[in-house]
């Protein structure tokens, strides 16, 4: 199933990918013939099988409530582009 | 002048115990080694020079958070992100005394299956340095086969432990899902990552895997191991039931050489003493691929949205608000392979096709893990090769995605049931190194342990690659 010049602009838009003009047109492509492959899945009628979303059938692991150390406000910035006051800093909306 | 090309960890450990060599000599002299050799192959992205520790060294692949040491995930959009803590590996590495040799090269976000796709330039099969070493963990499997780590962790999602330790001629293990602590781990598809060991032997693989499994309090998806990790010495397989899944043995694009030598192996199996009889998993080969294709991106789409040049790593500045730098930062951070998954995740999760492609996707995953238990009801490890093919050469695949990705096809299928997968060289097919995968039941890794034990002393394998005999 192919996907359109649109689509792969609709899925950029959605991901918060900003493509160039090449990629645009390098991923309608690849991602079309990846499409067709994985939509194989659909030949099978699974309506009586439930889904995994996980291995393990595991079910709420619960953790005694005590305080722990954790990092600081300093150690939470470290590695930030820009900063201030103790907060990440971002360019106005 | 320790000579490491061949010194096995075990090895190691024991020079160190004996006080016959200092665990910083030892650090040393493999420092020494990646700056004789690792030029040519660029398994290591960053060494580190002080031990740290008194043990014996091991190498991380770069997805693994160490506190004070650049972690990058092999990705341009993390370069400079030094972590302010450890995972829960790493700590458990520094407890048993291990000193931390580097950060190995793989591909972006464990994406790919060559390390063709690090942002950092390939790494090269030191069997020949002209073919890849497979990927994504292929800066760890690289390391370890040329003597320039004495063991390594990798990552392991499709097969990305698995198939770079077929490619290279070493020891690989994807543990049972839940088994190795994902705390501090560069997440690519959480319910599929896990950490695993890489080695020159079977009993090193077990060494190491004692040493990081276990239940981990900062990871709610881990468990604790049912029983103790056994290092395995017995060198018969009697009692063992062995199963040959044919879709597996008999896929498409297995080359000759592979299969000749796969089947050898399985009749060394009955030699040994086990009993082999053949199985079929109908629809987790046919259907893996596909479905590991949907759910991987699904997860990698989610899990990658959080880099956007404010907390860590590269921002690209420009004009426009905060919305734009994020679309720039992450058009200029990210390579090909992590924007086509987080582009097909992206569409398989969107409304309208969520219950088509990822619905249908998490369905089939039932399927197979339901064909795996039923097979592991006469059996007690499947095998197959570990990988349709031997290492290929650079560039051989790198326009082709879907041909890239087709060679995870035999590692997926368990992957996506969460089962362990034990890869084991099994010999040499035109001079590269072929491996062979035991599969097991959940929490089996110490019948793989013995199987791959076993299997290695009757093989007797050599190795260190021919050219650096």
């Amino acid at each position: 199933m192919a996907i359109s010049r649109d689509e792969v602009l609709r899925v950029a838009r959605l991901a918060r990918l900003e493509l160039t003009e090449d990629e645009v047109e390098r991923f309608t492509e690849q991602l079309s013939a990846i499409l067709e492959a994985v939509a194989k899945v659909s030949e099978l009628d699974l309506s009586e099988v439930e889904p995994t979303a996980h291995p393990l059938e595991l079910v709420n692991a619960w953790a005694e409530d005590e305080p722990r150390p954790s990092i600081s406000v300093e150690d939470a910035l470290a590695n930030a582009p820009d900063r201030e006051a103790g907060f990440f800093k971002v360019p106005p909306a | 002048m320790i000579e490491t090309v061949r010194l096995t960890a075990e090895e190691a450990m024991g020079l160190v115990e004996r006080g016959e060599v200092s665990g910083a000599e030892l650090h040393r002299a493999y420092l020494d080694a990646i700056a004789e050799r690792d030029g040519e192959l660029h398994s290591y992205l960053r060494t580190v020079e002080e031990p740290g520790g008194d043990g014996v060294p091991i190498a991380f692949k770069d997805l693994i958070s160490t506190r004070g040491v650049e972690t990058t995930a092999g990705s341009k959009i993390l370069s400079g992100y030094v972590p302010v803590y450890d995972a829960t590996v790493a700590t458990r590495c520094k407890d048993a005394r291990l000193t931390l040799l580097g950060k190995t090269n793989m591909d972006e976000f464990a994406m790919g299956s060559s390390t063709e796709n690090s942002g950092f330039g390939p790494t090269r099969n030191p069997w020949d340095p002209t073919r890849v070493p497979g990927g994504s963990s292929g800066g760890s499997a690289a390391a370890v086969a040329a003597g320039l780590a004495p063991w390594a962790l990798g990552s392991d999602t499709g097969g990305s432990v698995k198939q770079p330790a077929s490619l290279c001629g070493v020891v690989g293990l994807r543990p049972t899902y839940g088994t190795v602590s994902r705390y501090g781990i560069v997440a690519f598809a959480s319910s599929l990552d896990q950490i695993g060991p890489m080695t020159k032997t079977v009993r090193d693989c077990a060494l190491l895997y004692r040493i990081v499994a276990g239940r981990d309090p900062c990871d709610t998806t881990t468990v604790g191991l049912p029983q103790p990790v056994k290092i395995p010495e017995r060198e018969d397989l009697k009692g063992v039931r062995i199963g040959v899944p044919r879709e597996l043995n008999e896929a498409e694009g297995i080359e000759p050489g592979v299969k000749e030598l796969t089947e050898r192996t399985i009749g060394l199996c009955g030699e040994l003493g086990a009993e082999v009889g053949e199985t079929s998993l109908p629809r987790s080969v046919e259907f893996g691929l596909p479905c590991y294709y949907l759910v991987a991106p699904a997860e990698a789409s989610s899990n990658l949205a959080r880099y956007d040049g404010v907390r860590y790593g590269i921002r690209v500045e420009g004009e426009g608000g905060v919305r734009a730098m994020y679309d720039r930062t992450r058009d200029a951070g990210f390579g090909d392979e992590p924007k086509r998954r987080i582009m097909l995740g992206t569409y398989a999760l969107s409304a309208g096709y969520y219950e088509a492609y990822y619905g249908q996707a998490q369905k089939v995953r039932t399927v197979i893990a339901d064909e795996h238990a039923a097979a592991f009801r006469d059996f007690d490890v499947l095998v197959s090769p570990t990988s349709p093919t031997v290492a290929f050469e650079l560039g051989a695949k790198t326009s082709n995605p879907l041909a890239m990705y087709l060679s995870d096809v035999l590692t997926i299928p368990s992957n996506m049931a969460g089962l362990p997968g034990l890869s084991i060289p099994c010999g040499l097919s035109d001079g590269l190194p072929v491996g062979f995968q035991l599969i097991g039941p959940q929490f089996s890794e110490n019948t793989l342990f013995h199987v791959g034990h076993a299997l290695e002393r009757a093989i007797g394998f050599d190795f260190v690659p021919g050219r650096l005999r």
